[in-house]
C-alpha cells in the first residue's frame, strides 16, 4: 500500500498509492477523481465501468491496478479535446441518446474502440460491440443511432 | 357558528405549497430560479418543467436555473412517481409562472403609466405600445413573489405556445456523455469514508455471531457498526470496505428460517387469504340473456426486479445533532420523515438532498441506502460516509414488482360482441414506499436491535389504483364484474415498479380481448374498436394500425407474427396502442414495435418519444426474459447472469407516433407502454404460431411446453 504505482491516464502520468490488486475502477474514481466510469456490478457483467486500456475496452471493476502498469488508459474524461466534445459524445447529444445515463459513458468508450478499429460498422457490428453493456432504460436504438451517426460523420 | 372557509383549491401541487416564492425566483442577473419538488430520474422531467416556466413567463429557456430538490427549501411534492410530475408539478409551475408574469406586468404598468393591456413581453423585456420599456430584472425584488398564489391567472392557450411543444434538448444529457460527476454515486466530499453493509443472507435471517475484532483489524477499517442484525463496515478506501465486507460475510453466522413460498409460480397467491373488493359492476340482464360462447383464461406475472444499472447509493454526515443525507430517493420529504423517526430526531434536523441516480423505474433501494448511510454516519461524527450497495444487495433486497394472477371469463353473443366480463385479480400491495405514516418503510430499521415495524401496505385508491390499476377495462361491456383480491401477507419484499398492477392487468385484459376476438372470428383490431366509444382511444388504435400497415385478419407464418395491445394508463392518463412483430427463432424475439400515443398537450415531443421507446424496450425485456427466482429461504437471482435483461443484440426497432392534442391537458406519459407491450407480444406469438402464452415471461421453455 505504501509503494506508489505509476499509471498513465488520459495522457498524464499518475502516481497512485493503493494495493496492486485494487480494481482500476476505484483508483480512477477515488484517487484520480475521474467519476465517469461507474460501478454497476463489480463482476464484469454490465459494462458501466468500461475504460480503454491500450485502446481496448476493459471492465475496470474487474481489472487490477497492477495490470494497468505500463499501459495507456483512456477514460471518458479523456475524449473531449480543447473544450470540444468528441464526435461520439456530440452524436449522443444530437440523438438525445440517454435517459438515466448511468450506462452511457461506458458505452461511449466501447463505441470509441469499435470506431477506431472499424470506422464504418454495420448495425450488427455495433450491436455486437455493445454485447457486454446493459442499458435498463431501453435507450438501445438511440444509442445505436448515435454510434452510426458518429461513424458517418467521421467517415465523411 | 360559521366555519372559516376552506382555502380555495389551487392547481396541481400549488394547492399544498401555496407560496409563489416556494416555486420561483426572478433574479436581478437575468435568470430565473425554479424549485421543483419533482426529481430527474432519467425521464427528462427537469427539461420539460423548464420549458413550462420559460413559456408562461415569456423568458428564453436558457435563463431557467433549476435547483436540486432539497428539504431545506424545495416544495414538498411527495414522490416523483405514477406519471404525475407534469400533471401535478408541471401544473403548479405553469400557474405560478403565469401569475409571476402577471405581477411583473402590474409593476411595469405602474412604472410606465399604462394599462396592462398595452404591454407586450419578449424574453423578459416588457414594452408599452406607447413607448417605454422595462425588464423583469429591473422590476424583480425579493417581495415580488412573497405571497400566496391565487391560481387566477390563466396559462397561455396552446395557440400561443412557442417553447412548450418543442423538442428542447435535455439539459442533463451533455453531463451524462462527458462523465462529469452528477450522480450521488459520484459525490466526493472532503474526508469522506466508504462503507458497505453486510446484509442478512435472507429476509428473516438474524445475526447470531460475528467476531468484530477481526474485521476492525483489517487494513483501512475505521469502524464496524453493529446494531442487532444491521452490520456495516466503514473504511478509508472503497476497496478496503469491500474487502472487509467480503471477510465479514464469511465469518458472520446467521439464523435463517425458510420463509419464502415453495414455488415461484405466482399461483401460490390463489391460496393466500385475501381482502376482496368489487371495483366495478355493471348489469344488463337483456344482454346477458344473449350470451353464447364462454371463454375463460388465467394469466400471471412473476416478481420482477427494478434491476437498476447502478446499485443504490447515499452519502450522509452527522454534524452535532443534524444529519445531512444525499440521496437518489424519489421523495426526499417522505424519506426524511422516516429517517427522522429511526434516527430519533425531529425532521427539521435531517436535510435530505436529491442528486441523480441510475434509473430506478419505481421504488428500489434508494431510500434504504439513505438510512444505511445515516446509521453508519452516526459512528463517525463530522465525516461524510458514502455507502453503495453491491450488485447482489440490489438484486436481493430491492422491493420487487409484485407477482400477480388475473383470471378472466367472458361471454360472447351470436354477433361476436362481449356481453359479460368477469375479472379477478390476486396481488400484494404495490406501495410500500416510505411515507412517515404508520410505520417505517426503510429496510435497515427492521434489522436493528430495537426494530421498527413497516407501515401497513397501502393500495392507492382508484381511479389511479395500485394492484387494481387498469383493472377496469376501458371497453364497453353491458355486464361486468371486476374483483380485486388484495393479499396482505408479503413473503417477498414488494413495492412500486413502473406501472404497478397495470402491467399484469393490461397484459391479461388485452390478451383476453385477442382470445375473445379469435373465438368470435373477428380481427383483433376491429374487435377492440367494436367495443370502444372513447374517440381518443379509437384514434390511437387506428393510428398505430395504419402506421404498422396492419392488414385486417392478418396471420403470421409460423415464424413471424404481429399483435396489438392497448390501454389508457390509469384509465385517466396517456393513451397507448402498441403493435409488435415477433420472430420465433431459437428464442422468441421482438424485432419491431410501433406505438401511437395521445398524451394531450405534449411539452417535449422528443422527450415523450424517448420515454415511450424506453418503456416498450423495457417491457419487451420483462415479457421475454424476466422473473425473480428464489428457494424457501433466499432470493437466488443475484447478478446479471442469473437475471438476464434484454441486450443490444435483441433490442427491437421502435417507431412512435404522437397523436397531438395541444388543446387538451397534458397527461402523465412515462409508464403507459408496459402492459400494452406485454400483451402485444403474447398476441403476436399467437398470431405467429397459434399458441397462447398466458404466463410471463414468454420463454422458449414455456413455448415448447405450450406446443407439446
Amino acid at each position: 500500500m505504501t509503494t506508489p504505482i505509476l499509471i498513465h491516464v488520459n495522457g498524464q502520468r499518475q502516481e497512485v498509492r493503493a494495493d496492486a490488486d485494487t480494481a482500476l475502477l476505484y483508483v480512477l474514481r477515488n484517487d484520480l477523481k475521474l467519476k465517469g466510469a461507474r460501478f454497476g456490478c463489480g463482476l464484469g457483467q454490465c459494462g458501466a465501468c468500461t475504460v480503454l486500456v491500450d485502446g481496448r475496452p476493459v471492465q475496470s471493476c474487474d481489472f487490477p491496478l497492477s495490470a494497468a502498469v505500463g499501459k495507456t488508459i483512456t477514460t471518458i474524461e479523456g475524449l473531449a479535446a480543447n473544450g470540444k466534445l468528441h464526435p461520439l459524445q456530440q452524436a449522443f447529444v444530437d440523438e438525445q441518446a440517454a435517459q438515466c445515463g448511468y450506462c452511457i459513458t461506458g458505452i461511449i468508450m466501447s463505441a470509441k474502440a469499435l470506431l477506431d478499429a472499424n470506422p464504418r460498422p454495420t448495425d450488427a457490428d455495433i450491436r455486437a460491440a455493445l454485447k457486454g453493456h446493459l442499458c435498463r432504460c431501453g435507450t438501445h436504438q438511440r444509442i445505436i443511432r448515435a454510434i452510426r451517426r458518429a461513424a458517418g460523420e467521421a467517415a465523411s | 357558528m360559521s366555519q372559516p372557509l376552506p382555502p380555495r383549491k389551487l392547481p396541481g401541487n400549488l394547492n399544498t405549497n401555496r407560496r409563489l416564492d416556494r416555486w420561483l425566483r426572478i433574479n436581478r442577473d437575468g435568470t430565473v430560479s425554479v424549485f421543483p419538488g419533482k426529481v430527474e430520474i432519467g425521464q427528462g422531467i427537469l427539461t420539460a418543467l423548464a420549458q413550462i416556466v420559460a413559456e408562461e413567463l415569456d423568458v428564453a429557456l436558457e435563463r431557467i436555473r433549476l435547483s436540486p430538490t432539497d428539504t431545506r427549501y424545495s416544495p414538498d411534492e411527495g414522490m416523483t412517481s405514477g406519471s404525475q410530475s407534469i400533471t401535478d408539478g408541471g401544473a403548479a409551475l405553469r400557474y405560478a409562472a403565469a401569475e409571476a408574469r402577471d405581477l411583473l406586468l402590474q409593476r411595469a404598468a405602474a412604472k410606465l403609466g399604462v394599462s396592462i393591456e398595452q404591454l407586450t413581453v419578449a424574453d423578459a423585456v416588457i414594452e408599452a405600445r406607447t413607448g417605454g420599456r422595462v425588464s423583469y430584472w429591473d422590476l424583480a425584488t425579493d417581495d415580488l413573489l412573497a405571497r400566496e398564489a391565487t391560481g387566477e391567472i390563466r396559462p397561455k392557450p396552446a395557440s400561443a405556445h412557442r417553447i412548450i411543444g418543442t423538442s428542447a434538448p435535455r439539459r442533463d444529457i451533455p453531463p451524462k456523455v462527458t462523465g462529469v460527476p452528477i450522480y450521488v454515486h459520484d459525490l466526493d466530499l472532503p474526508d469522506m469514508l466508504h462503507a458497505r453493509v453486510a446484509r442478512p443472507p435472507s429476509y428473516e435471517a438474524r445475526l447470531i455471531s460475528l467476531d468484530e475484532t477481526e474485521i476492525r483489524a483489517l487494513p483501512g477499517v475505521v469502524a464496524v457498526v453493529r446494531d442487532g442484525s444491521f452490520v456495516g463496515v466503514i473504511a478509508e478506501r472503497e476497496e478496503q470496505a469491500i474487502r472487509a465486507l467480503t471477510r465479514l460475510k464469511r465469518i458472520a453466522r446467521w439464523s435463517e428460517p425458510a420463509a419464502l413460498p415453495d414455488t415461484t409460480d405466482p399461483r401460490f397467491l390463489l391460496k393466500e387469504s385475501t381482502e376482496d373488493e368489487t371495483i366495478s359492476e355493471k348489469q344488463d340482464d337483456g344482454a346477458r340473456a344473449r350470451q353464447g360462447r364462454i371463454v375463460e383464461a388465467e394469466y400471471s406475472k412473476p416478481y420482477i426486479a427494478h434491476a437498476s444499472i447502478g446499485p443504490s447509493c447515499a452519502v450522509a454526515r452527522l454534524d452535532g445533532d443534524r444529519y445531512t443525507v444525499w440521496t437518489h430517493s424519489q421523495g426526499v420529504y417522505p424519506l426524511r420523515r422516516d429517517l427522522a423517526q429511526v434516527l430519533g430526531v425531529d425532521a427539521e434536523r435531517v436535510a435530505a438532498i436529491h442528486m441523480d441516480g441510475a434509473g430506478c423505474y419505481g421504488h428500489n433501494g434508494a431510500d434504504d441506502a439513505a438510512l444505511d448511510a445515516a446509521l453508519l454516519a452516526r459512528a463517525v461524527p463530522g465525516r461524510p460516509v458514502r455507502v453503495q450497495w453491491m450488485r447482489e444487495d440490489e438484486f436481493t433486497w430491492e422491493p420487487f414488482g409484485p407477482a400477480m394472477v388475473v383470471r378472466l371469463r367472458g361471454a360472447l353473443d351470436a354477433d361476436g360482441q362481449v356481453v359479460d366480463w368477469h375479472e379477478d385479480i390476486w396481488s400484494n400491495s404495490h406501495s410500500t414506499r416510505p411515507s412517515g405514516l404508520g410505520g417505517i418503510n426503510l429496510m435497515a430499521s427492521w434489522h436493528l436491535a430495537q426494530p421498527f415495524k413497516p407501515a401497513p401496505p397501502r393500495n392507492p385508491p382508484l381511479p389511479g389504483g395500485g394492484s387494481h390499476r387498469n383493472a377496469i377495462p376501458l371497453y364497453e361491456f353491458p355486464n361486468q364484474r371486476v374483483t380485486n383480491r388484495l393479499i396482505k401477507r408479503m413473503p417477498v419484499r414488494v413495492s412500486a415498479l413502473r406501472a404497478l398492477g397495470a402491467t399484469a392487468n393490461i397484459f391479461a385484459i388485452e390478451s383476453f380481448m385477442d382470445e375473445l376476438a379469435a373465438a368470435a372470428g373477428v380481427d383483433p383490431v376491429e374487435f377492440r374498436l367494436r367495443h370502444l366509444k372513447d374517440p381518443r382511444a379509437r384514434a390511437v388504435i387506428e393510428t398505430v394500425a395504419a402506421r404498422a400497415g396492419w392488414r385486417k385478419g392478418e396471420k403470421g407464418d409460423g415464424s413471424r407474427g404481429r399483435g396489438m395491445g392497448f390501454a389508457r394508463y390509469k384509465n385517466g392518463a396517456i393513451y397507448v396502442a402498441v403493435i409488435v412483430e415477433v420472430e420465433m427463432g431459437r428464442d422468441i424475439a421482438v424485432r419491431r414495435a410501433w406505438a401511437a400515443i395521445d398524451a394531450g398537450l405534449v411539452i417535449n415531443p422528443d422527450g415523450i418519444i424517448n420515454q415511450t421507446e424506453g418503456g416498450i424496450i423495457q417491457a419487451v425485456s420483462w415479457a421475454l426474459k424476466e422473473g425473480v427466482r428464489y428457494d424457501r429461504s433466499r432470493i437466488l437471482t443475484t447478478n446479471w447472469d442469473e437475471y438476464p435483461i434484454l441486450g443490444f443484440e435483441e433490442a427491437p426497432q421502435v417507431e412512435v407516433t404522437i397523436v397531438n392534442r395541444p388543446e387538451q391537458p397534458p397527461l402523465g406519459a412515462g409508464e403507459g407502454t408496459q402492459g400494452p407491450t406485454a400483451a402485444a407480444i403474447a398476441n403476436a406469438i399467437y398470431n405467429a404460431m397459434g399458441v397462447r402464452l398466458r404466463d410471463m415471461p414468454f420463454t422458449r421453455d414455456r413455448l415448447l411446453a405450450a406446443l407439446a
